[in-house]
């Protein structure tokens, strides 16, 4: 075991785990935040996205340690029920999910896509959000609400 | 106010007599049937409960699973409680809690509960009137109510939380009293927002993943490499010194371990994998049309469905037969099953995404030998699951893995490989079409038959333990084969019934109990096959007949509701009759009603072929619905969209894939789905009917988009393709057979 302080959602947090711990784990059950899931564990659906240094990264296959040093913001981080960041209030608006287990992953890559392009064609939001699956297929609605976020946060 | 732990109790008491119900109802009079659900579960207070402060308690004994169950029954008892749905809290499948409504499946929810709940908040209405009148000393017809205050002639009022002390729900209902006409509807029929989304994107609590227990472990199980391997051996002493392991369950063939830490039991799990020798057999089917091959050649007897002869019809003058074929496919929920449970002293607690939290309780109580009694299920979100996945088979993992942790609670989530090769599958299925057209192209007989093993191995269908791990176990429960679901809804033969007015029918099932893999519900059950087999079919014979699928499918149906979602359907899509494809672009349409009992569905696809890789993409997809009285139209929409596109995922990709031992497929680079790039836009038609009863509609669009799609394909090619998935390499292959060398 040995000792890490990570940077999420702006606070120091410490924990003592081995060093090849996936974040995922760490983030779940040592933070205890619920928003980035465990899908695959293999890099392949995305439901575990949170951004590290506002980059998207799979936390089931990142161990804890190579992160140490990196701002961690995970889906809590953008916001909460009373104060809902404009890509969650447009995935509510939207309706854009069933079951909602892909929507953290969602919601994390778009995050990272309209910081890096405010005005992405549709084309581009389904391109940035095609690594990640949704099985209950809301993929029209999800792209309907990162296109309703963009509205909404442009400057 | 009453305590929790007394309501808890009272609950508990009430539980008891639901069971009792029906052996009373032997012993005496035949009750008066009530609708809904209310005829199995038929007092008051088993459907609502009010509090001091106004707060109404809705009970259903269905559960949420992302398709918008709990928002839906809210909106219908505002509706009839005069109440704002912030008021209305949602309590679904709990054992200790609500009514038994057995699974929630079938897209039977909202007309089951909804019906019962419409019915008991309506009654409920008029007793809490009456007590109102009372109180005030005014006659109940002078009283108005407005978001839960009882307001009398000079301004007097009352809340409902004002009389709770004045009314008492423990009583059976009536159903006498008339819910109010949908013009009086305020909530029902808007779409109003889903309660279950805000906490699902702000990190809340959401998933029976996200429950935390003081104590709780992690726990992972070891399956075995393939459909009956037997474990010979494993080290389970070496395991157990690995850091953090707390147990290592071993059960004949079922492996097990639990950990402090999650990556520690999915560590030690590899462990075990690496150590455990397991003796095999190679007990599959082949694959490819081999498959098929041998699905056709059982010897055991047909069944015949259903029989219509019509003396006088014409006899044909052409005849068409066509074979088509679905693989074996997977539910593939995006979050691998979980469960949670804990025992205390010899009472068992499970955390649970079962669709079923009744009937999930009786095959654990079978398992462990105890009364159903000493277990409570509840029923708390997992990812979405579309039929019957993993999620009971994980809760009685868990609680085997619990019984070796001394009373810790302990959280089993299954790793992705467990979920792809050990979920039931969708039933590979064969059907045989064959139909006659007279001198002027009408429809003078019709046979369809089919081969199929189970659409429902879920626990309660048979007499055994249909979870996983009690076949595994030292002394095993073996599976019990169950009966086909019988028709009218049907189960292998779901929707093989043609819905069309054709005077000769014949439909013929073979029913295979005995699956090499294992098969359960998965969305539609047998329908998906049938309605892409015979609206492909109907399609080929319009063909044959020189006729305009739309047109030829209006010439014979009858049922004024059909052919309105088929005109509705095709005008929306802009249909030119006998338009060609291109070779390249097509348009097909379908129709089903799903069940042939719940809501109506056409649809028009339009497809690109690239001739070169054969890829097929599905660009647009208009659909027309009516689902008698829609409760919440988004959320008919929501769910039809996701039909489409999840059924265009199934229709375009999906196989499991097996050699003659093993699944093969492990993870989802073996399993493609349609992404992003591949989902059709969809538009969605809603027909409403706000003076019908509600018909089920989560299932109704993936047979139809199956076949629209089958049809695009033909019109846009003139290849007919009809083996499911449509894969790149079989539409190649199909062009190449077409085009002359």
């Amino acid at each position: 075991m040995a000792s890490f302080t990570l940077r999420v959602n702006g606070e120091s947090r410490t924990v003592s785990v081995e060093s090849d711990t996936p974040l995922l784990y760490v983030l779940r059950n040592d933070l205890e935040l619920n928003g980035p899931k465990f899908g695959c564990g293999l890099a392949q659906c995305g439901a575990c996205t949170v951004l590290v240094d506002d980059k998207p990264v799979r936390s089931c296959v990142t161990p804890v340690a190579s992160v140490a040093k990196g701002g961690i913001t995970t889906i809590e981080g953008l916001g909460s029920v009373e104060r809902l960041h404009p890509l969650q209030r447009a995935f509510i608006e939207e309706q854009a999910c069933q079951c909602g287990y892909c929507g953290n992953g969602m919601v994390m890559s778009a995050k990272a896509l309209l910081d890096r392009n405010p005005r992405p064609s549709e084309r581009e939001i389904k391109a940035a959000l095609n690594g990640h699956l949704c099985r209950c297929a809301s993929h029209n609605r999800i792209v309907r609400a990162v296109q309703r976020a963009a509205q909404e946060m442009r400057p | 106010m009453t305590s929790r732990r007394a309501f808890l109790k009272a609950s508990g008491a009430l539980v008891i007599r639901f069971a009792l119900g029906p052996r009373l109802a032997l012993a005496q009079d035949r009750p008066a049937a009530l609708p809904g659900s209310l005829n199995a579960n038929r007092l008051l207070d088993a459907w609502l409960s009010i509090a001091p402060n106004g707060t109404v308690t809705i009970f259903t004994g269905k559960i949420e699973l992302g398709q918008g169950i709990a928002t839906a029954l809210s909106q219908i008892a505002a509706d009839e409680l005069d109440l704002e749905p912030t008021r209305i809290e949602v309590v679904t499948g709990d054992t200790a809690r609500t009514p038994n409504e057995g699974h929630t499946a079938g897209s039977l929810s909202v007309e089951h509960s909804g019906t019962a709940l419409r019915f008991a908040c309506a009654e409920a209405r008029e007793i809490l009137l009456s007590a109102a009148a009372a109180k005030l000393g005014v006659p109940a017809a002078e009283l108005s109510v407005k978001d839960g205050t009882v307001t009398g002639p000079r301004g007097t009022h009352l809340t409902y939380g004002d009389l709770v002390r004045d009314v008492d729900f423990k009583r059976e209902a009536t159903a006498r009293v008339k819910p109010k006409p949908p013009s009086e509807h305020r909530w029902v029929g808007t779409s109003l927002a889903r309660r279950d989304i805000p906490k699902k994107f702000t990190g809340g609590a959401a998933y029976v993943q996200d429950v935390r227990l003081p104590g709780m472990v992690f726990g992972r199980v070891v399956r075995p490499p393939s459909p009956g391997a037997r474990l010979t051996s494993v080290d389970e002493a070496a395991v157990r010194r690995l850091p953090g392991v707390v147990a290592v369950v071993r059960d004949g063939s079922f492996l097990a371990v639990a950990a402090l830490r999650e990556e520690q039991a999915i560590r030690a799990r590899d462990a075990l994998k690496q150590s455990a020798k397991w003796e095999e057999t190679a007990a599959l089917p082949p694959s490819g049309d081999a498959l098929y091959r041998q699905l056709m050649s059982s010897p055991l007897p047909a069944q015949t469905v259903a029989e219509k002869t019509t003396a006088t019809a014409a006899a044909p003058v052409k005849t068409l037969d066509a074979l088509y074929t679905r693989p074996y496919q997977c539910h593939g929920s995006l979050g691998p099953s979980c469960a949670v449970a804990q025992w205390q002293e010899r009472t068992l607690t499970v955390w649970t995404h079962s669709q079923g939290v009744f009937p999930l309780r009786a095959d654990l109580a079978k398992a462990f030998g105890i009364e159903p009694g000493h277990i409570r299920c509840i029923h708390l979100e997992g990812a979405g699951c579309y039929g019957h996945n993993g999620a009971d088979d994980v809760a009685l993992d868990a609680a085997l893995l619990a019984r070796a942790t001394d009373g810790r609670p302990v959280k089993l989530q299954w790793m992705r490989d467990d979920e792809f090769m050990w979920e039931p599958y969708g039933s590979a299925m064969a059907m045989r079409l064959s139909g006659g057209l007279d001198a002027e192209g009408n429809v003078v007989a019709w046979t369809h038959e089919l081969w199929s093993h189970p659409h429902s191995t879920r626990p309660g269908s048979s007499a055994g333990v249909n979870l996983l791990a009690a076949r595994h176990l030292a002394r095993p429960f073996p599976p019990v084969p169950p009966a086909d679901v019988p028709q009218p809804s049907g189960g292998s033969d779901r929707n093989a019934i043609p819905l069309y007015d054709f005077p000769n029918v014949r439909v013929v099932k073979h029913y295979l109990p005995e699956a090499p893999l294992r098969t359960s519900a998965l969305r539609t059950l047998g329908g998906y096959a049938n309605v892409f087999a015979l609206e492909s079919f109907v399609d080929e014979l319009a063909a044959a007949g020189g006729a305009d699928p739309v047109e030829f499918r209006l010439r014979h149906l009858k049922d004024s509701r059909a052919r309105a979602v088929v005109e509705a359907a095709a005008q929306r899509a802009g249909w030119r009759p006998h338009a060609k494809g291109d070779g390249v672009r097509g348009r097909g349409i379908a129709f089903a009603k799903y069940k042939n009992l719940a809501a109506y569905c056409a649809m028009a696809a339009d497809v690109e072929v690239e001739r070169q890789s054969g890829r097929v993409s599905v660009t647009r997809v208009v659909a027309a619905v009516d689902a008698g009285q829609i409760v919440n139209p988004d959320g008919v929409i929501n769910q039809i969209e996701g039909g489409i596109i999840q059924s265009t995922s199934w229709t375009l990709k999906e196989a499991v894939r097996f050699d003659r031992t093993r699944v093969t497929t492990r993870s989802w680079a073996d399993y493609p789905i349609v992404r992003f790039t591949e989902a059709p836009e969809v538009e969605v038609v809603l027909l409403d009917r706000p003076d019908e009863r509600f018909l089920g509609v989560g299932e109704g669009a993936q047979g139809p988009t199956a076949a629209a799609i089958a049809n695009a394909l033909a019109n846009a090619t003139g290849t007919r393709v009809r083996a499911l998935p449509f894969t790149p390499e079989r539409v190649r292959q199909a062009m190449a057979a077409l085009t002359p060398p």
